[in-house]
């Protein structure tokens, strides 16, 4: 058991200038076998490892990880956590992650900043107008704390939004999910990985897949850059590159990987509380605690595994809001970067099984996984453990494609992120 | 900032100029064979994408030239582009020679069943 | 004194016959035309600049130009103001407001200093520890102080009044940088008959030459430089940019360029020139010659006001005539800094070398010794002491030292009031960096040095770790020559300059405690990142330097680093045993310096931000007191309401002229594609999920397309015009999308059909004509052809004239009246439709808007895609199975149909609804539920896609798409609303007015 974390540790260990802290998570070699092994240490590879341990009592098991734990997608997002969406499976899978979101902190002991400021989304076009106001519609049916709000009200909300009703795309009001908001990327991976490390997860940085072993239609083991691992159960978690390690088992992926850009600004006094998105205009903004404007946008329109967008789309999701908020005009652009999203056919996930028995998927997050982790690992885990998906898995079964069950978000207006 | 040759008209320009389309070579079924395309051809055809990490065949269209399609052979990690060609064409046998993976298999597949026809 | 600091002669960069007043924090200062913010506050005797970012510490100057991370100021009022500027690069004018940052209530008295006082308790990611009882306290309570006291300067007051744009260029060389290397390869280029761009951050030409001693061709480096300059001033194929850092270098050498055009001189945005531009060039070749940043020593309190980089100590006395104090101490562990040694002591300012090296016998050192200053080899300085706050630096300790050392034994105490220090140099490949250039560590240098990359870019001089000023200059020269025109390498010319012997890395001196034992050795200054927090990352496992990047924020305030970030992976190499090489580096990310949004956004604001399209009458719509909406790019007429009229108003007024009068529609922003070709009418098969090719010659149809997943992506009428021709209407949003999409398939599927696909959208007014009188206003217009129902029956063409003008008269209705659509070319518009207008004037026509079309279909039944469909809507959803072939082998879709969810019997169908209470208008969007509960969750049976009041029907009516609901007719559902109400209705279907379609028919 690892000492808890607190203000009084933090004041005890202060006493002798923080040299009697203990190592967060081990660094251990990997054994030759484990009960089931995660590829992938970003944010669902950790939290599937944590909840495995933790719902499942499978503690016998590795997450094996080429570079460095939550170093892709998860420490290179905007944060934002949200469930606002209108279609049910996406809406089950995304509250259950926000409400885990909610106590996080605490389950992990490790303060992952959950920080429900509210978000908005912009109404700009009727036809947006009219799709939110659905949303409203399914979402409080489903028991979702989301509402309408009036173009005065946006304006109360965020003082700085530009509010002139000649402007291009006026400001007709905006759907607001107030226990939505942001997290501490890194916080997240950081405190899964403590937290599956303390009930004896084996994370094994540096060590990349280089091969499937299967027995027939059985996995039995993983190649590495670190020797062979023999295990029953897969699950491969790994975001853009999906497409690379699942072919390493012959199994083809719904999956293309583009490149989704972010930006920071320098760091300014707090003008905004809350996360406002701008889907007719492709942008969206919020301030982290450090008080740099948090941007985003679209994804670059072709394939992509360099980490390294392209000027445009970033330039387009800037433009608009410098017009959605004329103030940042006179702000800088710190930090641009780009993260490698693994985009499905419908932009909705997989958390699947395959044809290969023992080997499980959990991929196509898109521009939206962050705010599903603790969902994704939660299900996963338990499709994992079963060898069955998860009632909340189901609908996001790699099957969906063959049989036309697609789910696809866009009609609601909202791009998913 | 990709920069992007359109092989029709051989206009050159930023990558905004241009459209980008998506993977190049996807047949598609029922053009050839309406009545008889199973679930998973269909499926294939629409979903399922060669992803590679390195040289990829894509589509573009030159849009604020001459609005053709055309595609382009590219490497997606460090995004050179190694060939322009028609939508009709094959890449060049140099760029054919450098594909691997899924699309070494495409091309193998793609040529022989040309050579019997 | 007024001004204590300013030294009586001497300062290359101010003019002091011009004296420039400007305020600082309110109070009036008064330099002279050159000096910086940094250099004219340091010249009044002010040192203290701003507040760090967590503990609130005093800050002075450190750097000299774009890599200071600590005197961060604001400057301009209200909409004006711009926060975090480098003090170091801010020329100053008359009249210039700039504040500090990050203090409150002043700068030198700072609540949030008690942070320092409590500094033991917040260690690097002490955060991530605490906070976290009770749960609801972050969100209240603690997350909003750290917001408070997080952040740097405030953000402006308003919309930005001034202007930004951005230019497009080609070049064949674009040199980056323009000091000694830059220079000399831009003049190379430039020979050589290359079209060159030549860009630098700085005003002035000549990047650090002139603080570095030595000369070329027997003229002095700043000869040198500004000789060279101006060649390349007066050079036709050079473009010479100042103040224009390089951002960004991208995939294919696109490079961005960042110009403060106006910053330096407000009064020329009067003259319409904008604030800042952006460049985007696209060069054939990219030289880097980015030079070098100077690195600082961790020592304990080496953040103290007066503790600056050698580089910046000896450029504030040559440039600006400013002493940085009276009495200092240059700390180094190379032979450059002694060139700060040499320029102090030529001042008449008392100075003395600590140099951690165990000997200094080159050229500079020796040259130090000779002229009378004191050099301690061997030693460091342990420890800075100031007066109370930190504010004033008092004297500093020197202890001595041998590499790898813990801590400090026994110190002496030397009296000095700055401090001038030097790690040694940084080439700066932030730029090599951005697109993928591989680096190595080159022992030598201690320092990253560029290796290799795949576009077209050199790295040449200090930005290459190449530092002899021979050497430069051959790098520079054979660099510029080879790689333009000719290719004819051009002589190298002599330089002198004085041999400098290897330094020592030292990164970090110790003190008399270890320095994780409260000593702060500060790494990453503005972000208040000390050794011993790198130090805690790595033992508490944040191993990777990415880890101990974020864990500690180290490299992560707005200098992105530049001067901590080989400090820093020296103190977590020697804290994790390991090599730098081996630890790593964080990736470097655009932009290279912050740059404006503003400059991002260019001319693309306000009026410009996206092009608005309108029809030919748009005009008359304003005039005639129409509401917009936006519908794509378009903006429509939404209603007319007049004489104090509510829209509710005047949209039943417009619905009910075409019920019973007639009604006039500004239909231009429909979709208008003309398809021509032999196979024209077999290409419409494949794209329509109905049969064309069976369409005869002057009748119309309307289509139904698919996309290939099955589902619905557009509809409209399209009339056979010939034989080959065909004219296609889509949805007002899909006409440019439809027409890509045709091509698309054409080019890509379908090569062999011989068929020409052209927008002509614009190119035509066309307006609806709608109501029992459509047939008396048409005939008042005079048609040259016969327009009875016999001639011209519902659901026919015919093109002819009215009256004057040329017209295509499409007997179609999407109000379930008689109908007319009239289209004419578009410069004929708007006399046309105020010819319409008048002849309709007796018969009572009124012009409608869409919001009056969307009611008056909804009664008809006729479904709007995107509407009553949303992307996941099949033909068959929406009860048009009849327009789905069964004959065709293939088209667009079909297959689709097949999958199993597809054809699934549960699938939501469009049905009609009628409230039981016909008051109750159902919200757009609502849900019907199988079963209403207390409270939610309630299981969801489907959703209202369309819900107006009709007028004509005097009730509501609405559209559904419903689970099964063809098989529900009659059936009553309920919908909860919010507030708890619910609306029940029963199910019917679609039409709710003229079933018989007996009005069409007329």
């Amino acid at each position: 058991m690892k000492p808890r974390y607190s203000v009084f540790s933090l004041a005890r260990n202060a006493m002798n200038y923080h040299k009697d802290w203990e190592r967060a998570w081990r660094s251990p070699t990997p054994k030759p076998e484990y009960d089931a092994v995660i590829v992938g240490a970003g944010g669902h590879g950790l939290a599937t490892a944590y909840y495995l341990a933790k719902n499942h009592k499978m503690t016998n098991i590795a997450v094996v990880e080429k570079g460095w734990l939550g170093g892709g997608n998860t420490g290179r997002n905007t944060t934002i956590i949200r469930s606002n969406y209108l279609q049910d499976p996406s809406i089950a899978i995304y509250e259950l992650a926000r409400s885990l979101y909610e106590d996080l902190s605490q389950d992990l002991n490790y303060n992952v900043m959950f920080s429900p400021r509210g978000v908005l989304m912009l109404c700009q076009t009727q036809h947006e107008f009219r799709a939110f106001q659905r949303t409203a519609h399914a979402n409080r049916l489903a028991g979702l704390d989301c509402r309408m709000v009036t173009p005065q009200e946006v304006k109360e909300i965020v003082p700085i939004i530009n509010d002139d009703p000649n402007c291009r795309y006026p400001i007709l009001g905006a759907y607001y999910q107030p226990r939505g908001g942001t997290g501490r990327h890194d916080a997240v991976a950081w405190g899964y990985a403590r937290g599956a490390d303390a009930m004896g997860v084996d994370i094994i940085q540096n060590c990349e897949v280089t091969g499937i072993q299967r027995d027939g239609g059985q996995v039995v083991g993983l190649e590495t850059t670190r020797g062979v691992i023999r295990t029953k159960k897969i699950g491969v978690v790994t975001a853009g590159n999906v497409s690379t390690v699942m072919d390493m088992a012959g199994v083809r992926m719904p999956i293309e990987s583009q490149c989704l850009q972010a930006l920071v600004s320098e760091p300014i006094k707090p003008v905004i509380d809350c996360v406002v998105m701008a889907n007719t205009v492709h942008g969206y903004m919020s301030q982290s605690d450090k008080g740099e404007l948090v941007i985003g946008g679209g994804t670059d329109p072709y394939n992509n595994y360099s980490q390294r967008g392209s000027f445009p789309a970033l330039e387009h999701t800037v433009a608009a809001l410098v017009e959605t908020f004329p103030i940042i005009s006179r702000l800088r652009m710190l930090r641009m970067w780009g993260g490698i999203v693994d985009m499905t056919g419908d932009r909705s996930p997989i958390i699947s099984k395959t044809p290969v028995d023992g080997l499980f998927v959990n991929c196509g997050w898109g521009t939206g996984g962050f705010k599903a982790i603790p969902g994704s690992g939660w299900v996963f885990a338990d499709t994992i453990a079963n060898d069955r998906p998860h009632p909340i898995a189901e609908p996001f079964g790699l099957n969906r494609f063959q049989e036309g069950r697609l789910i696809d978000e866009s009609v609601a207006a909202a791009v998913a992120h | 900032m990709l920069a992007v040759k359109c092989p029709v008209c051989g206009a050159e320009g930023d990558e905004t100029d241009f459209h980008a389309g998506g993977q190049a070579h996807i047949r598609r079924p029922a053009t050839h064979d309406p009545a008889h395309v199973t679930d998973e051809e269909q499926r294939n055809y629409l979903f399922i994408r060669i992803n590679p990490k390195g040289l990829h065949f894509e589509r573009w269209r030159c849009d604020r030239g001459c609005g053709k399609w055309f595609h382009a052979a590219r490497d997606t990690v460090t995004m050179e582009f190694k060939a322009f060609y028609g939508v009709t064409e094959l890449p060049p046998a140099d760029v054919i020679a450098q594909a691997k993976g899924q699309w070494a298999e495409y091309f193998a597949n793609r040529l022989t069943s040309e050579s019997k026809a | 004194m007024s001004k204590p600091y300013r030294l009586s002669t001497g300062g290359r960069f101010v003019d002091r016959a011009k004296k420039v007043s400007f305020t600082f924090d309110g109070k009036t200062v008064t330099g002279f035309q050159g000096d910086t913010v940094a250099s004219a506050v340091l010249a009044s005797g002010q040192r203290v600049f701003g507040r760090s970012f967590k503990y609130h510490r005093p800050r002075g100057v450190v750097g000299l130009g774009s890599e200071e991370m600590n005197a961060l100021i604001g400057v301009g009022l209200g909409a004006r103001h711009e926060p975090n500027l480098r003090a170091t690069q801010i020329e100053i004018f008359n009249g210039m407001a700039a504040v500090s940052q990050n203090r409150w209530p002043s700068l030198t008295f700072d609540i949030g200093a008690v942070n320092n006082a409590f500094s033991r308790f917040l260690p690097g990611g002490f955060y991530y520890k605490t906070f976290m009882w009770p749960q609801s306290f972050w969100k209240h309570v603690y997350e909003p102080f750290i917001r408070r006291a997080a952040g740097l300067g405030k953000a402006p007051e308003g919309r930005d009044p001034d202007t930004y744009e951005q230019i497009h260029v080609h070049c064949d060389v674009l040199v980056i940088g323009g000091g000694v290397a830059g220079l000399a390869a831009a003049e190379a280029a430039a020979a050589n008959g290359a079209k060159v761009i030549i860009a630098d951050e700085n005003p002035h030409l000549g990047g650090l030459a002139d603080i570095s001693g030595g000369a070329i061709d027997g003229q002095s480096l700043p000869d040198w430089s500004a000789a060279t300059g101006a060649k390349l001033y007066a050079a036709e194929n050079v473009h010479v940019l100042n103040r224009t850092t390089v951002v960004g270098h991208w995939h294919h050498n696109f490079v961005m360029l960042f110009e403060r055009v106006a910053d330096h001189d407000p009064a020329l945005l009067s003259q319409g020139v904008p604030r800042h531009r952006l460049w985007k060039v696209r060069a054939h070749q990219v030289i880097l010659a980015t030079g070098s940043i100077e690195r600082p020593i961790a020592f304990a309190n080496n953040d103290r006001p007066g503790v600056m980089l050698a580089s910046a100590a000896r450029g504030m006395v040559e440039r600006y005539g400013v002493a940085p104090g009276s009495n200092g101490v240059v700390f180094t562990n190379n032979d450059d800094a002694y060139q700060t040694a040499l320029v102090l002591k030529d001042a008449g300012i008392g100075v003395r070398v600590v140099d951690s090296r165990g000997r200094a016998e080159g050229a500079l050192p020796n040259k130090a010794r000779e002229i009378g200053i004191q050099v301690d080899t061997g030693s460091v300085i342990s420890a800075v002491n100031t007066s109370w706050g930190g504010l004033n630096i008092t004297d500093v300790k020197i202890a001595s030292y041998r590499r790898g050392q813990g801590r400090v034994i026994k110190e002496t105490k030397a009296e000095a009031d700055f401090v001038a220090m030097s790690g040694g140099w940084n080439p700066a490949l932030h730029l090599w960096c951005h697109n993928g250039g591989r680096i190595h560590f080159d022992d030598k240098l201690q320092a990253f040095r560029p290796k290799e990359h795949h576009d077209r870019i050199v790295a040449i001089g200090a930005a290459n770790g190449t530092f002899g000023l021979s050497q430069i200059l051959t790098e520079a020269i054979h660099a510029g020559s080879k790689l333009a025109g000719s290719g004819k390498v051009h002589p190298v010319p002599a330089a002198v300059q004085a041999d400098e012997r290897p330094l020592e890395p030292i990164w970090f001196a110790p003190a008399t405690a270890k320095y994780n034992e409260g000593n702060k050795h500060f790494i990453d200054y503005q972000n208040d990142v000390t050794a011993a927090d790198l130090e805690l990352a790595q033992r508490e496992g944040y191993e990777s330097v990415e880890h101990t990047k974020r864990y500690t924020t180290f490299g992560m305030a707005t200098d992105q680093g530049k001067t901590s970030n080989i400090n820093g992976l020296g103190v977590i190499a020697e804290a994790s045993g390991k090599t730098i090489p081996e630890v790593g580096i964080t990736t470097f990310r655009p932009p290279y310096t912050p740059f404006s949004f503003g400059s991002v956004a260019g001319v693309l604001t306000k009026d410009l931000f996206l092009p608005i399209r309108r029809t030919a009458i748009y005009q008359w719509h304003v005039d005639h007191g129409a509401v917009f909406e936006p519908v794509g790019q378009w903006r429509r007429a939404y209603t007319y309401p007049r004489n104090g009229e509510t829209n509710h108003q005047s949209i039943d007024r417009e619905i009910l002229a075409v019920r019973n009068a007639v009604g006039l529609l500004d239909a231009s922003t429909l979709g208008k594609i003309e398809i021509k070709g032999p196979d024209a009418a077999e290409f419409l098969d494949r794209m329509y999920t109905n049969m064309f090719s069976t369409l005869k010659t002057a009748k119309c149809r309307y289509g139904l397309m698919m996309n290939e997943l099955g589902f619905l992506s557009d509809d409209g009428v399209t009339v056979r015009l010939s034989d080959d021709h065909f004219l296609m209407h889509t949805t007002s949003g899909g006409a440019d999308r439809i027409s890509a999409w045709l091509e698309e398939w054409l080019q890509t599927e379908w090569t062999q059909y011989r068929v020409f696909v052209t927008n002509v959208t614009e190119n035509w007014s066309q307006f609806a004509i709608a109501g029992p009188k459509a047939r008396e206003v048409l005939q008042k217009l005079d048609p040259t052809f016969d327009i009875s129902n016999a001639a011209l029956p519902h659901m026919s063409f015919v093109e002819g004239r009215l009256g004057a003008y040329p017209v295509r008269v499409y007997r179609i209705s999407f109000s379930g009246e008689l109908s007319y659509e009239v289209a004419t070319p578009a410069n004929y518009g708007l006399g046309l439709w105020t010819d319409i207008v008048a002849a309709g004037a007796e018969f009572g026509i009124e012009p409608y808007g869409t919001e009056a079309l969307h009611v008056l279909r909804a009664e008809k039944g006729y479904i709007v895609v995107g509407d009553e469909t949303d992307g996941t809507t099949t033909p068959i959803d929406v009860g048009l199975d009849g327009l789905v072939s069964k004959k065709k082998a293939d088209f667009l879709g079909k297959r689709s149909l097949e999958q199993e969810h597809l054809k699934a019997p549960n699938r939501k169908q469009l049905v009609g609804l009628l409230t039981e209470d016909p008051n109750d208008v159902l919200p757009d969007g609502a849900y019907a539920v199988r079963q209403v509960k207390d409270k939610p969750p309630m299981e969801m049976i489907g959703q209202v896609t369309s819900s107006y009041r009709s007028p004509t029907l005097g009730r509501s009516i609405a559209m559904a798409l419903i689970e099964n609901g063809r098989n529900r007719m009659g059936e009553t559902i309920s919908f909860p609303l919010p507030g708890g109400k619910v609306v029940r209705a029963r199910i019917t279907d679609t039409v709710f007015y003229d079933k018989e379609g007996a009005k069409l028919n007329v």
